[in-house]
């Protein structure tokens, strides 16, 4: 790509830009509204997640080799689109049973 | 013999939190419960630290399921555990990890879905900076003006459809098919603090990997047309300076 | 330096934001875990700036390791510094555990043997706190499923020598005591009794798990449930014995809707209450 053509209009470019962004985002506007909206959805931006709590919660004990499990989420629905070479790549899920080095 | 003096007793106890056998020199009432008490802590050490990465990696959780994340954090955990209090920082290696770990080899696109999602828990704690003012940008000279962008900034890329993988986890996402990656987004944190995921075209990834890197908009704008970049950034309030060619 | 006031606090959830700014509610006092609030900037810090502007504010630490062998972190202690310079909370406190070995930080408050050794390290770590932090600290009393063989001092004469030592104050977590006295067969009475309640600045009310061991149950200091009847008992009863305190619900694990909540300091508020009118507090 040439930059000659596309650098010119810069100046256009720009007051574009401010147009279609409708101003600056404002520092204050909502703030914790929205953070509120992402901790409920569960995506832990606002919390730091239960990592620091002063508490222990699980007696599960997870002694044992768990690599007879298969990954069991939604992986399994996933089915990537062809590779360049026309390997197909789908996130499919064949029991592994392998050894791994000592957790 | 059971160990003594205060090392050697949290260093016995600390080996055996990620052993099979038991620390000597620990007692109960029922001196024949205390293997079975000290599980508590071996499971609370356990399970703390996989609720903390599961936060930080939500999407990886749903990807491969609770119980196989469980183990999966398991091994991670012994490998690289955290090294610091603060475990907002922690995680960083977790990509590379899943590059490295045979039982997830047949997912390939785990990695840099774990890469998205850490640069997203960073975004959330990067420092404040208030963005500047639209004038700001009405420069004399547009090609030698340089953009300082928001410290929460990643431009995110990936071979494969990582974002697209990424959205399709997302509480309200629709269904959709995925196409082949690459994929590009602009991971950021807004000034209202919510952190967006902003996919991108190619060209308009290059815009702003160059400006991030502090180039000038003039050899920005050689990469493609900068107006979809900068009308992102001023949306999303991501310019906090700007400067003549230096 | 202000003081927490005597009424009932609580633990901060990011989820309860929005309903602890919309309304006035009788909260005294909030509790941040500190190691939450150590990024550089974000939701974090600005729910932290609002909840300071109005309440007073306590900040709980959870990863200094007091109770390790090792040195303490000195690039912990300094953000901890900077933490509280920046917030000014009313009160910091710490827990008698350690949760770090080597360089790996392990998240869980483990326990440690009661010896002249470990006395006098902690001291020493207790004194580097409140040396850099320019403030007097509380520790709080742990919740523990195993002793040590090799422990030469009860839990209360180890913590009152601290107290001593190092000048500190005490958080008493009266949960810890019923789960640590059921876990070890003794009396939670008889451990309060011999508490030294005149240190302590703070107290803490949590719920617990039960879990059955052939020998009786194990209880979990969950932090995932209501306060437990017995709890509340104690509560009442050390109250009668040192007047109206900073009482904090804590609730890390399934938080429940805020309501649950104010419902929970409800009922400390109303024991404070009765205590400052049975007996006003003359320390």
């Amino acid at each position: 790509m040439t930059t000659k053509t596309l650098a010119l209009p810069l100046a256009a470019s720009l007051a574009t830009a401010l147009t279609l962004a409708g101003g600056h985002a404002n520092a204050q506007s909502g703030a914790m509204e929205k953070c509120y909206g992402i901790s409920l959805a569960g995506q832990n931006d606002c919390a730091a997640g239960p990592g620091t709590t002063c508490s222990g919660t699980s007696t599960v004990d997870y002694q044992g080799n768990a690599w007879t499990l298969v990954a069991s989420g939604t992986c399994t629905e996933i089915e990537l689109p062809a590779m360049a070479d026309g390997t197909a790549r789908v996130g499919s899920l064949e029991e592994l049973d392998r050894d791994l080095p000592p957790a | 013999m059971p160990p003594e003096g205060h090392s050697a007793i949290e260093r016995a106890f600390h080996a055996a939190l990620w052993a099979a056998d038991f620390p000597a020199g620990l007692t109960a009432p029922d001196p024949s419960e205390v293997t079975q008490r000290f599980k508590v802590y071996r499971n609370n050490v356990q399970h703390s630290l996989t609720r903390a990465l599961g936060a930080r990696f939500p999407v990886i959780e749903h990807l491969v399921g609770p119980a196989f994340f469980a183990a999966l954090a398991r091994a991670f955990i012994a490998v690289a555990p955290p090294r610091d209090p603060v475990l907002l920082y922690w995680g960083a290696d977790f990509a590379a990890f899943l590059e490295h770990f045979p039982p997830v080899a047949h997912l390939p696109y785990l990695p840099d879905v774990a890469r998205l999602e850490y640069a997203r828990g960073q975004a959330s704690h990067a420092a404040d900076a208030d963005p500047v003012a639209p004038e700001a940008l009405s420069a004399a000279q547009p090609e030698a003006l340089r953009l300082t962008l928001h410290p929460s900034v990643t431009l995110f890329t990936s071979p494969l459809p990582t974002v697209q993988i990424w959205r399709a986890h997302q509480p309200d996402a629709r269904r959709a098919p995925i196409t082949s990656g690459p994929d590009h987004a602009l991971i950021a944190r807004r000034p209202d603090f919510s952190v967006i995921v902003e996919p991108l075209d190619a060209g308009t990834h290059a815009v702003l990997t160059a400006l991030h890197q502090g180039e000038p908009l003039g050899p920005a704008a050689g990469h493609a047309d900068p107006t979809p970049a900068l009308t992102l950034l001023l949306r999303h309030g991501l310019i906090i300076a700007t400067g003549g060619s230096e | 330096m202000q003081q927490l006031p005597q009424s009932t606090g609580l633990g901060f959830k990011p989820e309860h934001f929005r309903d602890i700014m919309a309304a006035s509610h009788s909260i005294g006092f909030y509790e941040v875990h500190a190691e939450n609030y150590m990024g550089d900037g974000g939701a974090a810090h600005a729910m932290l700036r609002a909840l300071r502007a109005d309440h007073a504010l306590s900040i709980h630490g959870v990863g200094l390791s007091i109770g390790g062998a090792g040195g303490l972190d000195a690039d912990h202690l300094a953000r901890l510094r900077k933490l509280t310079d920046h917030y000014q909370p009313e009160s910091f406190s710490e827990h008698l555990a350690w949760s770090s070995h080597g360089a790996a930080w392990l998240n869980d408050l483990l326990p440690l043997p009661y010896t002249d050794e470990t006395l006098a390290t902690i001291c020493v770590h207790i004194d580097q706190v409140q040396e850099v932090l320019g403030r007097r600290m509380l520790l709080e009393n742990p919740a523990t499923y195993v002793t040590f063989a090799s422990s030469t001092w009860s839990e209360t004469d180890f913590l009152t020598e601290i107290t001593r030592r190092t000048g500190c104050g005490l958080l008493l977590d009266v949960n810890n005591v019923f789960v640590s006295a059921t876990n070890h067969r003794f009396d939670a009475r008889a451990y309060l009794a011999a508490f030294p309640l005149e240190a302590v600045g703070e107290i803490h009310l949590a719920g617990h798990d039960c879990e059955d061991l052939p020998s009786g149950a194990l209880l979990i200091d969950s932090h995932g449930a209501r306060v437990a009847d017995p709890v509340w008992a104690l509560y009442a009863e050390v109250l009668a014995r040192t007047g109206p305190l900073p009482t904090l619900i804590e609730w890390d694990n399934d938080v429940p809707e805020f309501a649950t909540l104010l419902s929970e300091a409800k009922r400390a508020q109303s024991l404070l209450e009765r205590t400052g009118k049975d007996r006003p507090y003359a320390a």
